[in-house]
């Protein structure tokens, strides 16, 4: 007697399980029982496990009887001829969708001249092992796990064609890659993923050579004539909203060139591009702290009688206006309403990115670098027949991380390019390196890819020889122009009066503990002192009783709240993040006091 | 003519005076001039702030420490807890580290390798059920029969008197009989309650009939030309008990429990050497000065303290330098109850309120004389 467990729990007992478990996988080919039930038998603990749950990966599998597989070549013609379709061969029971567990007590064949008569599946194809990112890497087989791994992450990060109808949508932070391309080497799932509608990177030449030094530790380099001929420009889109809101008692945003006397006013200059409804016009170019959409609000507490009136003097000023550090060009005026009835104005800012040093790319095999530097074409070191490369890949980059993928598709694209033809690059299923080589060396190539090439600065021949090769290179969606910011001086907290966090609000850079460590550590101890003050402020203290005392301007005279006037009052500076938890204290009831003693 | 010397710390003045002997009274007076002069260039200056230099100089290679534990497979060596966590283990002053550990040496005969295995073996605990194959429970008769191995008890050199004498110690209301091949315990009162009979059979299980409490393995080893006993678990007063054992050179790696047989300055030494021992099996380059410094810090107090909110850090003078370090309503609350006053005499405390620091430059301050 086992135990049968559906989805874990105890359902009952049957005498058989073996049997059991067969005869429910023959149910379940034959539709009686559902495609994603699926069963095993445990010798170990004699039991019988049922899953149907969701959330389970599955995975389709072909099903061999009798060491053949179900699938004939009259189905693949019916395939072909699409008079059936994957559903129908489910519906057979041809193919089959394994999980895990029942996995664990299947025998898999890899491709069908290994079929023996012990064989229980097929593997569809030995791609589907892999999931769709992984299976768009060229020559995946030949690398370590962990590379495929990285080189799948890279590519969902890289810029495109993410939809073709991106000009009419207000997506939120999209990047578009001018003039895509195909990949040169490409696998099975370009073509199966419809890659040729959204591709995602452009084929360029790499040289594998180390260049002054500015391509160490996994830095590019670009060659500044491709760069100018269009490689890997994009466009970034981000749009800006504001809605005209009702509040209670009939007031309403006004959508509006603002009125010098709100409140809050900013420069006339900066209201500048607004046309006379209070909208920018399309292809205007912004800068900092430009307007986009003017827009005044009533003022938030109404306090007398004379704010209800409509006087634009009590309004105040709530336009969207550029973000620190942003730029760029009016792409597209949107005027709608909501679904509140409310005025909507969404106004989309395009903005052209060339590269520039600091920008991300990639090959597809997780060989990710930033550009280091931008060399102009005369000074690239070129070829005998003059290709000149249009990026500069470091040598050190290769061994250890043992990505024979690139340097194969390098090879690989060379060949394609030259023959323009694609090459595929399918995992398990390649075109042979030999036969690239052949190619290679019958078009008048060494045959393992290398060039004789010379220094573009002074002509003199290199006495190495060059690996050059065509790549797909992938631009990613993290540009310096996103991410670069500094500050000296800038806004502040208004509880803690220290320096504001991050870029979006124009923030400090932070000098942490450990950072104060070495400034101890050196015994520097004034220089601490200075860099920690961005939050000093001078306090009168009552020398009676310790508590922070009040310093009337006006009269210029200091008193305690508690002692009084006729008290010593004496003035500390320190630091108002100090002056703020000594106020904490006296809320949480503990009453600190400041004692005062001459320094001297 | 002792004016340097006295300068000097002793074991230095000895060393040099030695060297002296036989000098002209110039020379020997020059030599000593400029080895008191050798000696202030290598003392700290006032205001070095040796604390933190300590904690980067051991911190800063502590992050390419391998985090894992490197396991000696196999016979010759023991299962010792290295690298990282082992560090943490000292330096958190955990009284109860994950592999105890002893290296016990052998006065001479025995270090010669006499009668090893038999001295090892009468170090290693045998508890009861080392020795015996069952342990049987019967409900009606309200006993427990025990059935002893006759083979490992002589393995384990155990004779059944020992075994006797144990159970007598440790199973009070029982009584005992000798049966064929084994022992019989018959529990004295009525007892209504099974369970009670089995939570006593494993406490039986683990009576101690031989050897040393809390030694679990032992493994005698051949450290160049003398016989060495590796043991797990520790127990150093009873192992200096035994006669053949060198107590002056026998080592526990348990801190506390150097520290409660042989004295704190024992415990620190053995600190210095743990850690010591763990930063050079990594590879790392750390003064021991380092070391030594924190070595100090934790036991100035007379006692092992770990470098933790509960241990070190709860010794600090400063409420504010206290409440900056993990669980600071505590401290502030504690402070307020007994009305505590803060110096702020310390670096953390001057840099919350933006003060100049007492250390390095901060240290120093100009003393002016006002004319009246």
């Amino acid at each position: 007697m086992s135990e049968v467990f559906l989805n874990g729990k105890f359902v009952g007992n049957v005498d058989e399980p073996r049997l059991f478990v067969e005869r429910a996988k023959e149910e379940r080919r034959r539709g009686a029982l559902g495609h994603h039930v699926n069963l095993s038998y445990y010798e170990k603990t004699d039991t019988v496990e049922i899953e149907s749950m969701r959330g389970r990966a599955l995975r389709p599998l072909i099903v061999v009887k009798n060491g053949q597989p179900l699938l004939t070549e009259r189905h693949v013609r019916q395939l072909e001829r699409e008079e059936i379709s994957w559903s129908d061969l489910i519906d057979q029971g041809i193919i089959e969708y394994i999980d895990a567990n029942e996995e664990e007590h299947c025998f898999v064949a890899f491709y069908d001249h290994e079929l023996t008569a012990e064989h229980t599946h097929l593997e569809v194809a030995p791609l589907a092992m892999l999931g769709l990112a992984s299976g768009l890497v060229p020559y995946a087989n030949y690398n370590q796990s962990t590379r495929l791994n990285a080189g799948s992450k890279n590519q969902k990060q890289s810029l495109g064609l993410y939809v073709s109808n991106y000009a009419l949508r207000m997506d939120m932070d999209v990047n578009v890659l001018h003039e895509p391309q195909l990949p040169v080497v490409q696998t099975s799932l370009h073509a199966i993923s419809d890659y040729q509608k959204h591709p995602a990177g452009q084929n360029v030449v790499v040289a594998i050579m180390s260049f002054k030094g500015y391509n160490m530790e996994d830095a590019i380099i670009l060659n500044k004539g491709s760069i100018d001929r269009g490689l890997s420009r994009s466009s970034y889109f981000r749009p800006s909203v504001a809605e005209e809101l009702r509040y209670p008692g009939g007031l309403v945003d006004g959508i509006c060139i603002p009125d010098k006397d709100v409140k809050g006013y900013k420069s006339e200059r900066d209201y500048r591009l607004l046309e006379d409804d209070g909208i920018i016009s399309p292809e205007a170019s912004i800068g900092e702290g430009d307007v986009i959409i003017g827009k005044t609000s009533p003022p938030r507490f109404l306090s007398n009688l004379d704010e209800y009136s409509l006087d634009s003097s009590t309004r105040r000023e709530s336009s969207v206006s550029v973000k620190h550090g942003e730029r760029g060009i009016i792409d597209f005026v949107l005027i709608t309403e909501n679904e509140e009835g409310n005025k909507l104005v969404q106004v989309r800012v395009r903005d052209e990115r060339i590269p520039e040093i600091g920008d991300k790319f990639t090959s597809r095999h997780g060989q990710k670098g930033v550009v280091g530097l931008i060399v102009p074409e005369g000074d690239m070191p070129f070829s005998e027949s003059g290709i000149v490369p249009d990026i500069l890949f470091s040598p050190h980059g290769i061994p250890s991380r043992m990505t024979i993928s690139h340097l194969i598709e390098m090879v690989a694209g060379k060949v394609g390019a030259l023959h323009g033809r694609f090459i595929d690059g399918t995992a398990f299923d390649v075109e042979p390196e030999e036969k690239l080589r052949k190619e290679l060396l019958a078009m008048g190539f060494r045959e393992n890819g290398v060039e004789t090439m010379y220094n573009g600065e002074t002509g003199e021949q290199y006495q190495a020889k060059i690996f050059m090769g065509n790549m797909y290179y992938l631009k990613l969606k993290h540009m310096v122009a996103n991410k670069l910011h500094s500050r000296a001086r800038g806004p502040i907290q208004l509880l803690t009066r220290q320096p504001t966090e991050g870029r979006a609000k124009e923030g400090g850079l932070r000098l942490g503990e450990m950072e104060k460590d070495t400034f101890i550590a050196h015994g520097a101890s004034l220089l601490l002192k200075e860099r920690f003050d961005s939050d000093k402020t001078i306090l009168p203290v009552c020398e009676g009783c310790g508590t922070i005392a009040i310093h009337d301007e006006y009269k210029n005279k200091s008193y305690c709240p508690l002692c009084g006037d006729n008290v010593e009052i004496s003035f500390v500076e320190m630091s108002y993040a100090f002056k703020l938890i000594l106020d904490e204290l006296k809320a949480l009831c503990v009453y600190p006091k400041l004692f005062l003693k001459s320094k001297y | 003519m002792a004016q340097e010397t006295k300068l000097l710390p002793p074991k230095l003045a000895g060393e040099v005076l030695e060297l002296v002997k036989g000098f002209s009274e110039s020379k020997a007076k020059k030599v000593k001039e400029i080895v008191l002069q050798e000696y202030s260039h290598a003392q700290v200056e006032p205001g070095e702030c040796v604390g933190i230099i300590s904690a980067e100089s051991i911190g800063e290679p502590g992050t390419q420490m391998t985090l894992n534990t490197f396991h000696f497979a196999g016979v010759a060596e023991m299962n010792v807890t290295m690298g990282l966590p082992r560090i943490i283990e000292i330096l958190d002053g955990r009284s109860d580290i994950s592999t105890p550990m002893m290296e016990i040496f052998l006065k001479n005969p025995y270090s010669k390798g006499k009668d090893i295995k038999e001295i090892a073996l009468s170090i290693k605990e045998t508890k009861l059920n080392e020795i015996s194959d069952s342990f049987h429970i019967d409900i009606a008769d309200k006993s427990i029969a025990i059935a002893l191995n006759q083979e490992k008890m002589s393995e384990l050199k155990v004779t059944q008197t020992m075994a006797i004498n144990a159970l007598k110690n440790g199973a009070k209301g029982y009584t005992l009989s000798q049966v064929k091949n084994g022992l019989l315990l018959k529990k004295k009162e009525k007892e209504e309650n099974i369970n009670v009979l089995y939570v006593d059979k494993e406490k039986f299980k683990q009576l101690h009939v031989s050897g040393v409490k809390g030694i679990s393995q032992v493994l005698p080893v051949k450290r160049g030309e003398e016989y060495v006993i590796i043991t797990s678990g520790t127990n150093l007063k009873d192992v200096f008990e035994m006669d053949f054992v060198d107590e002056t050179r026998t080592m526990s790696n348990d801190v506390f429990e150097i520290a409660e047989v042989l004295g704190i300055e024992a415990a620190r030494q053995a600190i210095i050497n743990e850690v010591f021992k763990v930063i050079e099996s990594q590879g790392l380059n750390v003064d021991i000065r380092h070391i030594m410094l924190v070595a100090d810090t934790m036991c100035n107090l007379g006692l092992v303290k770990g470098i933790t909110r509960y241990g070190v850090v709860s010794e600090k003078a400063s409420v504010l330098a206290r409440a900056s370090f993990e669980t600071p309503i505590r401290h502030i609350i504690n402070a307020a109850l007994i009305g505590e006053e803060d110096k702020l005499d310390s670096v953390v405390e001057n840099v919350m309120i933006n003060q100049p620091t007492p250390i390095g430059t901060g240290l120093p301050s100009l003393v002016v004389k006002v004319k009246e």
